[in-house]
């Protein structure tokens, strides 16, 4: 069957098969490799876009189900003002030990921050709960949210 | 100079931009997906594989099970040649040892294909009795391995042991009578996995010069090229093994996991080949770390001195013997050193069972040992009424001293003597209880918890004395660039930047010259891998040894260009410089290429005989929900010696990570194996590690100590903090509430339980 959707602002058709997930649908037949497989249960969050603006753990989400609908992924938002000062946060703040959970964790933080509101450390906290990481015991990433969060408000 | 500051991560761009860096992310053009069916059975023949209907389904291009594959008994572990553990296995074993070995393998045009094939494929077994409660492992007619090892490392054929150890020290028997008090306890470890959240990935293709390349995950990218020679009795120099970036190893990378069968089939099928390992099948088929019991007898005077110590290990290496020797030689290597005595017996039996296979996991059997050995000293001080920190201090080593056990016990070989050189052990005790607040326990937030204090000291290694090395090779270029040649294996944890600023360093040149390639077969010299916390100490050594030899080259040609003795120009500050004469080291280049017309280049190699000791005091601070068990961590205090440190932040990125492992081991990680050899909780959903969410305030403090044995000071710093977690955390639950949990993890149905006395 064929799937129609907007990808990173592009509106891009392929074919697919019917029980095909979207995770392998972005990675493997779109080449956008930031969707990481990690768990393929939706426990671990490396493979978190955006869809519709809300993220999601692509490897429990049919590919069908996005037919229609608009996804991001980290390679859509390269040119993101947010995204481009979390990415040098990360980097700045030791974030980044392996860097495969990375992505999903920079997608899940940019729709927090996008929302807008107070943002506690605990919030912070909340926000990456779905993303799972076994290098960095998370304290780097949380300080380099927090960092870009400070000046951005 | 870069060393000591944090300069950017050398891979840190393309990681946190998503972009193409890892196995999986570049596809070769005609990709067949490979899928491994797996046994059902704990113990079974494997009398015939039927694979017609398989085959039948379009686009399945391969199976193979054991009749196609020669068998040619190796060890999966990734070690040094000749690897100390038992060759007792084979790329398709003829017998399955535990519910998920290899049984058959599928090759299809699509990942879909080959799982769907895997259903068709009709297999004859002969089930066999099972042994799976390794307590029991030494006593049964089972015989999981009917084959002698080649080596006598393990004593298949015979029995179930994998492998043993027996090494007195002084008379235990005789010195135990002589004192005040003795306590025997008995500690249970748990089975845990590493969990990286990069799966096992390989692939390989055959190229156009008609050789085996393998793109993989892996630690030990060296120690697969030999090992894939023999098992496909290739000549080394048609294999090219190549390490992209990895998402994380632990140890459980450090063995040949899915290599061999990418490269058959490879082979067969002349296209690329692609393996990549679901979750479960980490939690069922990658490597555990070990499950052990150990019982502890510690003799000691009522002043507080320690006098002897009987430490015997029960390990379930499970199916394989994959480490069954050298994880357990460092249960008892790490830990036995932290208390000198005069009289110790180290004991273990290391036996097969038809579990799943135990392995390499950071820590390499430390951790187990650290949590019987630290919460035994609780006990003892408890024993003699004496302060838990106090009795640490009266005992733990020090500078100068020389540890007692590791002349006797290494990998498998006779093992180097080790002094203390550089130990800040004392220092980081001091600071670690005062920022844990150890005479300022704080009181309860809730009057349902109960609160308590504890500490867990550890020490480690860095590299294998005497057995790890690893070489570098620098080339400068016109333009004053160097590229930097490595073997060393950076999976995550940094090293390709240290390694840079070391080099860089040395040579007095801006970091940001460096542009570093690691970890390929065919263009990297040798470096054993990334295991036994050994990259920076061993392969950053070899780093410093090739630049001074390029620094010589240089000096040479100044030389005679100036006129002044080579040894008296110094390199610094980007400028070689002696008397009057300078010149920047951009024009050192060009002058070497266009005047004296040489290519400035280097290699080393460096090994040790020492393995200096890196140390961590670590607190916990905890809560106990009386009502229901729960444990929570307030705050964990890591107070540290590695040495000198080259890069701050990422060096607290080891902590860091290292401690929520540790919090995990110490209360919720168990991979739950039932009587059947099943695995129970081969998921995320089930196998709990820790989330952004339970990890409790931390605080890291550095005692820089300059190492003598390295020009860079440095020692190790990957895995002496992930001892200290499960301790600290148990003594300050017992801490709390008065009762001990001689069990990890220390769930919350394990300490009400214990708060209930119910057994």
């Amino acid at each position: 069957m064929i799937i129609e959707l907007n990808l990173n602002g592009k509106q891009v058709a392929w074919e697919i098969s019917p029980g095909d997930r979207l995770l392998d649908a972005l990675r493997m037949d779109q080449g956008a490799v930031s969707v990481k497989r990690g768990c393929e249960s939706g426990d671990c969050g490396s493979c978190c876009v955006l869809l519709n603006g809300e993220p999601v753990n692509t490897c429990v989400v049919p590919a069908i189900k996005a037919s229609g609908q608009e996804i991001t992924t980290l390679e859509g938002l390269a040119e993101d003002e947010l995204m481009k000062k979390l990415q040098s946060s990360f980097l700045d703040s030791g974030a980044v030990q392996c860097g495969y959970c990375t992505p999903g964790m920079l997608i899940a933080i940019w729709s927090r921050l996008n929302t807008g509101g107070t943002l506690t450390e605990q919030d912070v906290r909340h926000a990456l709960s779905g993303n799972l990481c076994r290098c960095t015991g998370y304290a780097k990433p949380v300080e380099a949210i927090l960092k870009v969060w400070e000046d951005k408000s | 100079m870069s060393t000591g500051c944090n300069v950017p991560k050398i891979d840190g761009d393309k990681l946190v931009r998503g972009l193409p860096a890892f196995v999986d992310d570049i596809t070769p053009a005609g990709l067949l997906y490979a899928k491994i069916l797996r046994s059902p059975h704990a113990h079974a023949r494997i009398k015939n594989v039927d694979a017609t209907k398989a085959m039948a389904l379009a686009g399945v291009v391969d199976v193979i099970w054991h009749k196609d594959v020669k068998q040619i008994p190796h060890t999966r572990a990734g070690q040094s040649y000749p690897e100390p553990s038992p060759y007792d296995y084979t790329v398709m074993p003829t017998k399955a040892r535990f519910i998920g070995d290899r049984v058959a393998v599928v090759l299809a045009e699509t990942l879909r294909t080959a799982e769907d094939a895997l259903k068709l494929i009709e297999v004859e077994y002969e089930v066999l009795p099972a042994v799976t409660d390794f307590t029991k492992a030494l006593d049964t007619d089972v015989l999981i391995h009917e084959e002698p090892d080649p080596r006598g490392i393990s004593k298949g054929g015979e029995s179930n042991l994998a492998a043993m150890i027996d090494v007195h020290l002084g008379d235990v028997d005789n010195a135990l009578e002589s004192c005040d008090v003795v306590v025997k306890r008995v500690y249970h470890l748990p089975r845990v996995q590493a969990a990286h959240v990069e799966p096992h990935i390989s692939m390989a293709w055959i190229d156009e010069d008609n050789r085996l390349i393998v793109r993989t995950s892996t630690q030990v990218p060296f120690h697969l090229r030999r090992m894939l020679a023999t098992v496909l009795e290739m000549p080394e120099s048609k294999i090219r093994v190549i390490k992209p970036r990895v998402g994380g190893g632990f140890g459980d990378k450090q063995e040949l996991v899915c290599e061999d069968l990418v490269s058959v089939l490879a082979i067969r099928s002349g296209k690329p080949v692609r393996i990549e390992f679901t979750r479960e099948e980490e939690f069922v088929a990658a490597r555990l770390r070990h499950r052990q019991c150990i019982t502890m007898t510690t003799g000691a005077m009522k002043d507080g001195t320690l006098v002897a110590n009987r430490m015997e290990v029960l390990a379930d290496t499970g199916a394989y013997g994959s480490h069954a020797l050298t994880v357990q030689a460092n249960t008892g290597q790490k830990t036995l050193p932290l208390y000198p005595m005069e009289n110790i017996h180290y004991h273990v039996d290391s036996v097969y069972t038809n579990n799943p296979i135990s392995g390499a996991f950071r820590g390499y059997g430390a951790p187990q040992g650290f949590f019987a050995l630290e919460s035994q000293i609780d006990e003892v001080a408890k024993e003699i009424g004496m302060d838990r920190l106090e009795l640490r201090k009266k005992n733990h080593i020090n500078p100068g001293e020389d540890d007692p056990i590791s002349a006797h016990l290494n990998e498998g070989k006779a093992g180097m003597a080790r002094r203390m050189n550089s130990c800040a052990l004392a220092e980081c005790i001091a600071s670690g209880a005062e920022a844990i607040g150890w005479n300022n326990k704080q009181e309860p937030t809730h009057p349902r918890f109960k609160r308590g204090i504890g500490v867990g000291l550890a020490m480690q290694g860095s590299g294998i004395a005497g057995v790890d090395w690893g070489a570098a090779t620098i080339k400068l270029n016109d333009d004053c660039s160097v590229n930097l040649f490595v073997g060393a294996t950076d999976i995550g944890q940094g090293s390709d930047t240290v390694l840079s600023q070391m080099c860089a360093d040395e040579l007095g040149i801006d970091y940001d010259k460096i542009v570093i390639l690691s970890s390929d077969t065919d263009l990297t010299p040798f470096d054993v891998g990334a295991y036994a916390s050994s990259t920076t100490y061993v392969s950053g050594a070899a780093v410093v040894k090739a630049a001074t030899k390029l620094r010589e080259q240089l000096a040479e040609v100044l030389a005679v260009e100036w006129d002044v003795p080579a040894e008296e120009i110094i390199f610094a500050d980007n400028k070689a410089v002696c008397g009057s004469h300078s010149m920047t080291m951009t024009e050192v280049a060009n002058f070497a290429f266009y005047e004296a017309k040489i290519q400035p280049m280097a290699t080393a190699s460096f090994t040790s005989d020492d393995s200096p000791a890196p140390f961590a005091a670590q607190f916990a601070d905890v809560e106990v929900d009386t009502e229901t068990g729960q444990v929570f961590v307030r705050k964990f205090v890591s107070s540290c010696d590695f040495g000198k440190i080259i890069h701050p932040l990422m060096c607290e990125g080891q902590v860091d990570g290292a401690v929520a492992q540790g919090l995990g081991y110490a209360l919720c990680e168990e991979v739950h194996v039932d009587d059947e050899g099943r695995v129970l909780n081969p998921h995320f959903l089930d196998y709990k590690i820790y989330t952004a969410m339970d990890m409790p305030e931390m605080k890291i403090i550095f005692h820089e100590t300059n190492e003598p044995s390295h020009k860079y000071g440095v020692k190790a710093a990957g895995e002496v903090v992930i001892d200290g977690p499960a301790p600290a955390v148990v003594n300050a639950i017992a801490d709390a509430i008065g009762k001990r949990s001689y069990t990890i993890p220390a769930t919350p149905e394990r300490i009400w339980k214990l708060m209930k006395e119910i057994s």
